[in-house]
């Protein structure tokens, strides 16, 4: 790891301030950034801590009912925030699906929204990656790239965003709170990670000392909590990353379907909210039929990127898949297994593990 | 003598003895290697190739040199001279080493130079300073590569071609055949504790604390290499944490060794988790295809096992993947035939049942495909062709109770009742079910080992021997087996381990540990309970006195005549009268020449599983694994249990999780850390049981003792595989299973 100039802000302006010196990095929990210093993947000569800011780690509602989100909230403590569940039971399900308990424990919200890619060959140094190293090229082209991007990808980038959380974020419209030398703006959680066309290396609308103070979700989101559900196929039964996922929500009246948000992970440089989906389904009866017709709508424009065809197929199975649990309903209390295949199957006891 | 051995079982010896380690561990007071720190020591940080094939043209020592906290850069030019080549091979078990020997590199991962600073932290980005520049060529890194040749032996010596029957002649007459080709990945070894060395020269004499499941081989190898006395090198090695093969001795270390003597100060040298995908040896992978044939009640008739795997360019190890094929099914005709090719990697080497792991779940996947075709239950099939003797040898077994673990195991699993076709069972959520068996064996060896037991004058018992406690639970395992040996309580005992002072215990491998280490102890035991009792028999003044012709009996530190227990006299007394200190015993073990001519020793096991698959998405989850082994005596249930645990989750690891993503442009592995290289998690494996079948041995070594180690994944992954099957309807045979295989299914 390189040597590096470490300051602790006291306010957010601080912060902001520190930050725009060329070579900043903001240090939130680390457990994405400290690995990456740690392979020589991210080499910042500044890191801003920001875990003594003040009022950053708070869940409040707003008077018209938006839930407003600290930067520095931790996954675990939003997950588990029982207003915050109840409201947005399918955004605690993502995150609850998402690394381990102690990962959850320290991981922030900013630190999640800003994940870097899991991408082999952007871990890897000695790799060409247009994205860490402009114009240096591609390894994931031609590599093994069951996990790479069938959405949204160009010649030069072919990587996906990793993150469970920020799926359903975006099918609930959430909106991001970003303090810069520029001073406050905020925008769509939709608009805020970036396609990498010919500049994978842009990878969200941040410009240097850009920091995301918090997250919103408007009050009208917490009208999907009764059919909310979040599905994630994943290699292992916990503790690894979606291979797919969807975050399915639907308001149900009348036997129809009034208004449906559907958003995958795992398929594109961001998470991929699919309106034409949410058009297909919207009046629908919430049936097979509907979800496929949506799943198919979803990926009309997916293309592999590499050997990972497979997932074109699977993207469109999780759709329905979360389509399908969301219509039957949220179930109480989340699932010991959030958004596993295996989450309503009972755990068998087992007998003598323990002499 | 054999009175007193025989009545020396039984106190110590089959109690679930909770680890006599266990308050250090989880208290973090056990020290493991890298937790010594000496005065003055150093951190020595590796500088590893990217490239897997070529030269290294250049290297900016000037730069690392220059990092604030730098001490030296060793590279070729500076490093201390060997007293052998790093690629001499005259002490067994030795493998080709990479110590700085020149600019050649040879595989991805291979040390290139190393940077000693004066914190871990200077070290490391010293290292990345050193920015190599590589003449690279091209590489050849998978089974796909051009020059296979014909080993002349697989593992260690054994042959890489054997043809016992028509094999031929078989299959063309057989009723049913299958033919099919099944692949095993790359794996690396992944111990929680990486491979590590503090070392500290004084002198030309060293001591180290390094990790290793062999002290004395590990002395030997490493005394002659640097040209120093045996008795010079001192070697601490308590505690492992794991070594599943990995650390009988490789190279890395070495370099942490010469790096302390090139600054004559302590050092220490711990490799990255990333630094372990390289040059700490790795299981191969293997393509495997197996013929069988089966007469039309079921009787194999044939078996021809074909392995082609993969070795270093430099240096030789083959999994042996076939050799299971001539152990477990009885068939008059048995072939066995291996290729290799040759690959820019490292060496591949002995990761936890070598050739057994692999080779099992293509056999048992094949057992029942072969199964199927004959219309037969999974299970009868494998009964229908037990072997009573070793199939191509025809040696009666020393024991088997195979036919209980069969039995006990499928009657705890539920076995009965399960439909014979794929794709029957469903559960209440929809998910397909699917259950399997495999056949689980490993073969019961015996190494050289030598142990050396004390009687004191205060009543207490010591016993040395140099054994390795790898997290098996040697310190308690033996620790019991040296209790009864001397008659004591288990409070009464000294046990000192894991020091190559101590008398030679051999190596911790091949599942034979505790058969050879222990078998060792109790002899030394048994002979200082002789020597105690020849004082007390030859004295008018013991009670003992002429007790000689009935023989006594060692309990609680006390001697008994053994026709009337009410007579006799303590450990104590009898030194105390004869003024003696202590009566020393010194004990050794090894294999029986004799008896492994007239029997085939081998543990077995059935292990049965249950899979569920989601029928849309393919993601496979192992609810329930049962397995039944018979290992011979049981010296501690709860360590065997565990042992049987986590080989069953390696083997479910085996069956589906567990690979390298090697990279065959640049022969880089791109899974290098535990987030992306996959093993299974808690819950992976919501239920493991193990059941401990009972079976004697009076063949295969004093304690009647197999080994339990590496078994346990034997069996597991073909059964998982079989389950996957019996799930989805589809034979996956390309481990690990994956998603897009399964998915497939739907
Ligand atoms: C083994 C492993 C498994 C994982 N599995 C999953 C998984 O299954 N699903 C999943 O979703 N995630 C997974 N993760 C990722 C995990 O969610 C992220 O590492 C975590 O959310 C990052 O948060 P952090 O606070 O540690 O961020 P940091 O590592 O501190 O920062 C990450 C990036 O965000 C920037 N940053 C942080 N906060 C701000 C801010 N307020 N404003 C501007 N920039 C900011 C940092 O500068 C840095 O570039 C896994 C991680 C690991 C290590
Ligand atoms: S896919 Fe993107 S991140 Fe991965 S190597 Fe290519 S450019 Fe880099």
């Amino acid at each position: 790891m390189n040597r590096f100039e470490y300051v602790r802000p006291r306010s957010v302006a601080e912060a902001v301030a520190a930050a725009a010196i060329p070579g900043s990095a903001y240090l939130a929990a680390g457990t994405n950034l400290l690995d990456l210093m740690k392979i020589g993947v991210a080499r910042p000569e500044r890191l801003i801590d920001l875990n003594h800011l003040p009022d950053l780690d708070i869940i409040e509602q707003l008077p018209d009912g938006t839930v407003r989100i600290g930067a520095q909230v931790r996954n675990a403590d939003l997950a588990h925030d029982p207003d915050f569940r109840q409201r947005f039971p399918v955004v605690a399900e993502a995150l609850l699906s998402g690394a381990s308990a102690q990962l959850r424990n320290m991981a922030t919200v900013g630190g999640n929204l800003l994940q870097r890619t899991r991408c082999a060959w952007f871990q890897d140094t000695a790799s060409a990656c247009n994205r860490r190293a402009p114009g240096s090229g591609c390894d994931a082209r031609g590599g093994e790239n069951r996990m790479h991007a069938v959405l949204g990808w160009s010649e030069h980038c072919i990587a996906t965003h990793p993150s469970d959380f920020c799926v359903p974020l975006v099918a609930l419209d959430a909106v991001v709170e970003i303090e810069g030398p520029a001073g406050r703006r905020e925008i769509p959680l939709a608009d805020f990670h970036l396609l990498p066309g010919d500049t994978p290396e842009r990878e969200s609308v941040l410009a240097p000392g850009d920091l995301v103070v918090a997250l919103r979700l408007p009050a009208e989101a917490a009208g999907f909590a009764a059919h909310a559900r979040y599905a994630k196929l994943r290699e292992r039964t916990s503790y690894a990353f979606a291979v797919v996922s969807a975050a399915a929500a639907l308001r149900i009246a009348d036997g129809r379907i009034t208004e449906a948000r559907l958003a995958l992970g795992g398929v594109a440089a961001k998470p991929w909210r699919a309106r034409a989906a949410e058009a297909a389904l919207a009046g629908a009866t919430p049936d097979a039929a509907a979800f496929r017709r949506a799943a198919e709508a979803a990926l009309a424009e997916a293309r592999p990127s590499g050997d990972n065809g497979f997932k074109i197929e699977l993207a469109r199975r999780i759709a329905i898949r979360a389509l399908t649990l969301a219509a039957a309903g949220t179930p109480d209390r989340l699932p010991a297994l959030p958004a596993s295949a295996f989450a309503s199957s009972s755990t068998p006891r087992p007998r003598g593990l323990h002499v | 003598m054999s009175e007193i051995q025989h009545m020396r079982h039984g106190s110590s010896i089959g109690q679930p003895v909770t680890r006599r380690d266990g308050v250090l561990k989880v208290t973090g007071q056990a020290r493991y290697a890298a937790d010594n720190h000496p005065s003055g020591m150093l951190h020595a940080v590796l500088a590893v190739s990217r490239i897997a094939r070529g030269r290294v043209a250049f290297l900016d020592i000037q730069s690392a040199r220059a990092h604030p906290g730098v001490v030296e850069v060793m590279v070729t030019a500076n490093r201390p001279a060997l007293a052998l080549h790093p690629d001499d091979k005259s002490v067994p078990f030795s493998f080709s080493m990479d110590l700085l020997q020149d600019d050649r590199v040879r595989y991805a991962g291979q040390p290139i130079a190393v940077v000693i600073a004066e914190t871990l932290e200077a070290a490391t980005e010293a290292a990345a300073l050193l920015a190599p520049r590589y003449e690279a060529e091209p590489v050849e890194v998978t089974l796909d590569a051009a020059g296979a040749f014909v080993p002349e032996s697989v593992g260690v010596g054994a042959p890489a071609e054997m043809w016992h029957g028509d094999v031929e002649a078989g299959l063309a007459a057989a009723a049913q055949r299958i033919e099919a080709t099944y692949e095993t990945p790359l794996q690396f070894h992944n111990a929680m504790e990486p491979h590590c060395v503090v070392a500290a020269w004084d002198g030309d004499a060293l001591s180290l604390d390094l990790p290793t499941q062999g002290l004395a081989l590990t002395q030997m190898r490493l005394a002659a290499l640097l040209g120093i006395r045996m008795e010079d090198l001192h070697i601490r090695s308590p505690f492992l944490g794991g070594g599943f093969g990995s650390k009988l001795l490789t190279g890395p270390q070495v370099l942490g060794i010469l790096a302390a003597r090139l600054v004559g100060w302590p050092v220490k040298l711990v490799l990255t988790r990333a630094q372990m995908y390289g040059p700490v040896s790795h299981r191969s992978p293997t393509r495997q295809t197996l013929r069988l044939g089966a007469a039309q009640d079921g009787a194999l008739v044939a078996i021809h096992h074909h392995v082609r795997t993969a070795t270093s360019r430099f240096d030789e190890f083959l999994e042996p993947s076939a050799g299971v094929s001539q152990a477990v099914y009885a068939a008059p005709a048995i072939a066995i035939t291996n290729e290799a090719v040759r690959l820019d990697t490292g060496t591949p080497g002995f990761m936890r049942a070598p050739g057994l792991a692999s080779g099992s779940i293509a056999l048992e996947s094949a057992i029942d495909e072969l199964a199927d075709s004959c219309g037969m239950d999974p299970l009868d099939f494998r009964l229908k062709n037990y072997a009573e003797v070793e199939p191509v040898s025809g040696k009666p077994f020393s024991s088997k109770a195979l036919r209980e673990c069969y039995a006990e195991g499928a009657a705890h699993f539920g076995w009965a009742g399960r439909p014979l076709a794929p794709r029957r069972m469903r559960d209440a959520d929809g998910l397909l079910v699917g259950w399997g068996v495999g056949t689980a064996t490993f073969p019961a060896h015996m190494f050289q080992a030598e142990a050396r037991a004390v009687l004191r004058r205060d009543g207490s018992g010591l016993m040395e021997s140099g054994t390795h406690d790898m997290g098996q639970g040697a310190w308690t395992a033996f620790a019991q087996i040296a209790a009864d040996s001397l008659g004591l309580g288990l409070d009464r005992l000294e046990f000192r381990a894991g020091h190559s002072d101590l008398p030679n215990a051999g190596i911790a491998g091949g599942s034979a540990h505790t058969a050879s280490a222990g078998g060792a102890i109790h002899a030394a035991g048994g002979q200082a309970i002789a020597r105690l009792a020849e004082l007390a028999l030859a004295d008018p003044r013991s009670p003992l006195f002429g007790a000689g012709n009935v023989g006594v009996v060692a309990r609680g530190g006390r001697l008994l005549r053994r026709d009337d227990e009410n007579r006799g006299e303590s450990y104590a007394d009898i030194l105390a009268r004869a003024g003696l200190d202590m009566v020393e015993g010194r004990g050794s073990a090894a294999a029986d020449a004799a008896a492994t001519e007239r029997y085939a020793m081998h543990a077995h096991g059935a292990v049965f599983a249950e899979v569920k698959v989601d029928p849309e998405l393919g993601q496979i989850r192992a609810t329930r694994l049962v397995g039944a082994f018979a290992a011979g005596r049981v010296i501690n249930p709860r360590l065997v249990r565990s042992q049987y645990y986590g080989g069953m989750i390696w083997g479910l690891s085996f069956a589906l999780h567990e690979r390298a993503a090697m990279d065959p442009r640049t022969g880089r592995i791109m899974n290098t850390d535990l987030a992306e290289y996959h093993v299974p998690v808690n819950a992976d494996v919501p239920s493991v049981e193990a059941i401990l079948v009972e079976e004697q041995d009076p063949h295969v070594n004093a304690l009647g003792i197999k080994g339990v180690g590496e078994i346990g994944i034997t069996g597991t992954a073909g059964a998982i595989a079989n389950a996957v099957w019996h799930a989805t309807g589809v034979r996956i045979r390309h481990f690990p299973i994956a998603i897009e295989q399964t998915s497939r299914a739907a």
